[in-house]
Formats: structure tokens, sequence, C-alpha cells
């Protein structure tokens, strides 16, 4: 279905190029803790441009903390993450690392989209206000441009007729397909996904997904914490399994999920396949 | 409590097999049930007519009341009480104060309030004292005190602080480094006095308010607004405040009308420029005293049932986007939203209403 004169084509940054080395994310020993609490114990974690990595686990294994230390949502307490080559958090200054200010911090996140599970959008917004509210303020994009970038996100995510609704009006999936359209108009480099299906209804998450789907096969980096062991069949190039704060395999989901080998991995496949 | 008398048409019709017996089964006929009765709300609806009588009758009857003086005429070619030009200009001074006290003191609730938040500890520590002390002292106690700080300094002006005793230290008793000053005796009486001091409380009150409003905005709209790249100040003004403002506005509505009591307190700065003040004035001075207070308060009810209309359209401008009222209403003239299905286009295949 993907064709290079598709519309999405060029919100993509950089399909299948990237940066030098092509690698997209690289975590190396990331820990977290809230108090005593260390909920990731060491990650290591890498996904090349173009490509999408799935992360799968059950409840409180630290996937969702995971996913939003990249965008320093979550502020880690060891190890490093780079995004496009960039250290996110913090300028290294020969052996010493320095906080970043808020404001680097804003530019940093600026190329990473991210979708929540809850959606998140602003309800106090038109859709349309709420897919142009980031172009408009960050980027400095003039108002009739973001309109109309922001109209052809929502066509190109079904929504067109929902310009004029405020989120309270849509359904789960249509709030959750307008997000994905809000994230995307700052043209990211990198899309994470935090569950985001899980609040759906079960006859809402297949157009989420084919959202989603559409994205990868258009060469967009994506993280994507899930438990749709569906999607990371069909478009997952590689599969993390993660359990109480470790990650405990990865590889591609075929080989993961036909021959796991961990027992840890077996049982939790087990459950939800 | 059913009347047992109470003929009930509706208990023959409801009997079984009157419908649903035949094959195509058609459509129940709808209940005419008896409601039940409530002959307790008859009881208080009678106690209270007889009261709204016996208080009409006291208005109309009591000559004390003198209706005449407070609406027409007190005395001879003068206008009523209530529309005298010293009632009208205190009156527009308690509106003045009102505005300007409660513009003042939102501004400085929004400020306190999002430094009490801040993760700067010096700014949640001034916050924490200036809440502290503003609403630690009565309102009445703070109109006196500021219309005697004047006490404190002869002038109040700006320039290097301390310049007196660092002349001091060099040895000049008269070093001055003011760049402006004025005299606190005409900077520091009266209406400003007054409107500082009522200003200055509501800010404390507001900033719980506001306090209370930006809290009670969902976690994820901040964290969705961060991961869009909005500095804090945008992810404030843009998504936290209007959100907040559908917790803030009901309560601000009541600390408006409180206000609007409240700037007969100003009275005691002293403020002459007020309503209360000035009724009472004519109260004494005419030994129409009930007259003037029943003036007073029939300006009080009128000025405040202004502001109840006010607070709900407010109130229906920051709920748009919750509940039923969500949709935009179409501005007259303006042109119908479309009610034609936009189909997708584009390579998506998101099944969308087919």
């Amino acid at each position: 279905m993907a064709t290079d004169d598709s519309p999405l084509a060029d919100l993509v940054v950089n399909p299948g190029a990237g940066p030098a080395d092509g690698v997209m994310v690289r975590a190396e020993d990331v820990h977290k803790s809230y108090g005593h609490l260390e909920v990731l114990k060491g990650i290591d974690f890498t996904v090349r441009a173009g490509e999408v990595s799935v992360v799968i686990g059950p409840s409180g294994s630290g996937k969702s903390t995971f996913l939003r230390c990249i965008n320093h949502l979550e502020k880690i307490n060891a190890g490093r993450i780079w995004v496009d080559g960039e250290l996110i958090g913090y300028r290294q200054r020969g052996d010493k690392l320095h906080e970043l200010r808020d404001a680097e911090i804003s530019r940093q996140r600026r190329s990473i989209g991210m979708v929540f599970q809850r959606f998140n959008l602003f309800p106090h917004m038109t859709v349309l206000d709420n897919v142009c509210e980031a172009p408009c303020r960050v980027l400095r994009r003039s108002r009739s441009d973001a309109r109309a970038q922001a109209r052809s996100l929502l066509d190109l995510v079904g929504l067109a007729d929902k310009v004029d609704s405020y989120p309270g009006q849509l359904s789960g999936g249509q709030q959750q397909r307008v997000a994905i359209a809000r994230a995307l108009a700052m043209r990211p480099k990198l899309m994470l996904f935090d569950e985001p299906t899980s609040a759906l209804d079960p006859e809402l998450v297949g157009e989420v997904l084919d959202v989603m789907k559409e994205l990868a096969r258009e060469g967009m980096t994506m993280v994507v914490v899930t438990h749709e062991i569906g999607f990371a069949r069909e478009v997952g190039d590689s599969l993390v399994f993660m359990d109480a704060g470790v990650v405990v395999e990865s590889g591609t989901p075929r080989e993961v999920l036909a021959n796991p080998q961990h027992t840890r991995t077996g049982a939790f496949l087990a459950k939800v396949l | 409590m059913v009347d047992p008398t109470d003929p009930t048409p509706a208990g023959r019709s409801g009997q079984p097999g009157s419908g649903g017996t035949t094959a195509e089964r058609s459509r129940p006929e709808p209940i005419q049930a008896v409601p039940v009765r409530h002959p307790g709300r008859w009881v208080g609806v009678a106690v209270l007519l007889v009261l709204a009588a016996m208080f009409a009758h006291l208005l109309v009857t009591n000559e004390h009341f003198q209706w005449h003086s407070i609406l027409v005429s007190y005395g001879d070619g003068l206008r009523g009480m209530m529309f005298t030009g010293p009632v009208l200009d205190g009156l527009k001074g308690s509106i003045a104060l009102t505005v300007l006290a409660m513009i003042i003191g939102v501004a400085i609730g929004v400020v306190i309030a999002v430094m009490r938040l801040s993760p700067n500890p010096i700014l949640r520590g001034v916050a924490f004292a200036y809440t502290w002390f503003f609403r630690a002292i009565p309102r009445l106690v703070l109109c006196v005190l500021f219309g005697n700080v004047g006490i404190l300094w002869s002038r109040v002006g700006l320039g290097v602080p301390f310049d007196h005793q660092i002349g001091q230290l060099f040895g000049t008793d008269d070093l001055s480094l003011k760049v402006w000053s004025v005299s606190s005796r005409d900077l520091l009486t009266g209406f400003l006095a007054g409107l500082l001091a009522l200003a200055l409380s509501e800010g404390a009150y507001m900033a719980e308010i506001v306090r209370a409003g930006i809290q009670s905005v969902d976690t994820g709209q901040r964290e969705a607004a961060e991961a869009l790249g909005l500095s804090n100040n945008q992810v404030l003004r843009r998504v936290v405040l209007p959100q907040a403002m559908r917790v803030i506005v009901p309560p601000t509505g009541n600390e408006t009308i409180a206000m609007l009591k409240d700037t007969s307190l100003v009275a005691y700065t002293p403020v002459t420029m007020e309503l209360f003040f000035q009724l009472q004035a004519i109260g004494s001075r005419t030994f129409k005293v009930f007259p003037a207070l029943v003036a007073a308060c029939l300006w009080y009810l009128i000025l405040s049932s202004i502001l109840m209309v006010v607070q709900y359209y407010v109130e229906r401008y920051f709920s748009r986007g919750y509940g039923a009222r969500a949709t935009r209403r179409p501005r007259p003239g303006a042109p119908q939203p479309n009610p034609v299905v936009v189909e997708p286009v584009g390579p998506i295949g998101v099944d969308h209403g087919h």
C-alpha cells in the first residue's frame, strides 16, 4: 500500500536514512528508581533508523517507564540514552554530566513524538487546535500553514470530518488517531507509543493499529510498548521482552515468539497468545 | 401515601394478556401509573406562603421602612436615598474597588499559586509566607492598618535601598539616592490604601483557589504538552490554566461577591467614596437609620444579582469541551458545518464508517 507519492511519506523524516551510524535510539545500562524501588535495572536497547521495535512484558516490568525515559519525561538515575546521536537530558563535558536546561530538553523533545495510553488530548481545544498547537507555538509556523498541515494529517488518519469537534465528542479510537496526528505534526524522527490501544474497546483497536502499521510501512522509526502480539509479529523489526526491570530477551519477533529462550518469556507468551 | 379511594384506570390496562398474546407482539401501552404523592410538600408550600405573606405585609405596612424616603425622596427637593449624588458616587466607588481589587487579587493569586507549585524552594517559601500573612490578618484590620501605614515613612519612593545608612558609613548624614518619591500621605491614604488592603488579602485567597485548580488538571495533560516540546510557560498558559479555569471560576465568583460586600470595610481606612459609608452618613444625619440600611441592602442585592449572571456566562465559556455543551454554537450567519462525511483519502486503510 505504501507508495512513493504517499502524502505520509514526506511527513516521515529521513525514511531509512537516519543518523550516520544508522542508530536512532541507543540506551546503555539505564537505571531508574522511585525511592528505594528500582524499576529499571540496567536496560540496554538499540533501535536503528526506520525500524519498529516492540516492547512487551507484564505490568510493572518497567516497559512504560523506560519509554518515558527516552524523551526525558522520567529522569534516569544511571546509564545513558542517545536519540539520533544526541545524549538525552544531559551534556557531557569531559567526564562530568551537566543537566540540560528546560528549554534545551524541550528542544530535544520536539523531534520525538509520543502517544499515550490515555490519549491526553487537550479537552478545551478542538481537534484541529490540538494538532496545530505545537507547530504554531513551538516551531512558530504560521497559523494557516499549521492548519493546512493539520487538516491533511487528520485526513490521513481518517478524521477529516472531525476537525471542529472537541476530544470529548470522539470515541477512544478516534481520540487516539488525533493524538497520533498531533505527534506527527511536529515531524518527529522518532515516535514513542505507550500502550496506545490498552484503553480502547476491542472493536476500536484495529483502526489505531492500522494507522500505526501505515506509519511503520512509511519508514517511521517507532518504539511501541504494547500487548498486541499480532502487531509485533506483523510490523515489528525487533521484539524486546522485559520483566522486573530488565530486558529478558530480544530478537526478531519471529524468533522470540516462536522459540523463546527463557522460561519467563515462554510463560508470559503462553498467557497472552 | 397513596389515596386508597383514588381510582386507578392504569391498573386495568396493565393486565396480562392484553397485548402480548398476539403473534405480531404490538408495542405495549405506555405506563400511566399514579405518581407517588408528596403531601409534605403541600404543607411546606402552605407554611411558606403564610410566612411570605407576613413578610410582604411587614414590608408594606410597617412605616419604619419609609419606602418613600428610600426610593422617591427623603426630604424637600431631594431624591430617594438610593439615588442621591453621594450615594451614586459611593456606588461607583464600591464597584471600582470590587473590580480593581479582584483584578489585582486574581493576578497576585495566579503568581503566588504558580510560585507555590514551583520546584524553586525560594519561590515556594515566599509564596507560603505571603499566603500565611494575608490569610491570618482579618480584612477589617488590614483596611485600618493600611490607612495608618503612612506613619512608618514620610515619603515612599524608588532608589538605592539603605542609602541613608550607607551615607552614614561614609560620614555624610544626608545621602539620598532616591530616584523618585512621593509623600506617603498622598500615596497611602483613602482609596489606594483600601484597595491595597483588599487586593493583597484577596490575592492570598485566590492563590489557594488557583492552586487547587492547577492541581485538579490531570498530570497527563502536562506530560503530553511537554512531550510536544512546549516550554514550561506555554504548558502553563496554553494547557494547564485554561483547564484549571473550570475549577477556578465558581469559587472566584464567590470571592467577587464577597469582595463586593467587603468593600464596606474600607469605610474604616477611611474611604468615603463607598456605598455603605455614604448611606450610613445619610442615615445618621437625617435620623433615618433603618431606611438607609435597607437602601444599602437593596443595592448589594442588585449588584450581587448582576454578578451572578456574569458568573453564569463565564462558567459556560470555560466549560467548553466538557459535557453536553461541548459543541461550539454556530454563530448566526456563519456557514453551517458540512454534514457530508468526508471520505478519507490517502494510503491509510482506516475503517471509517463504511
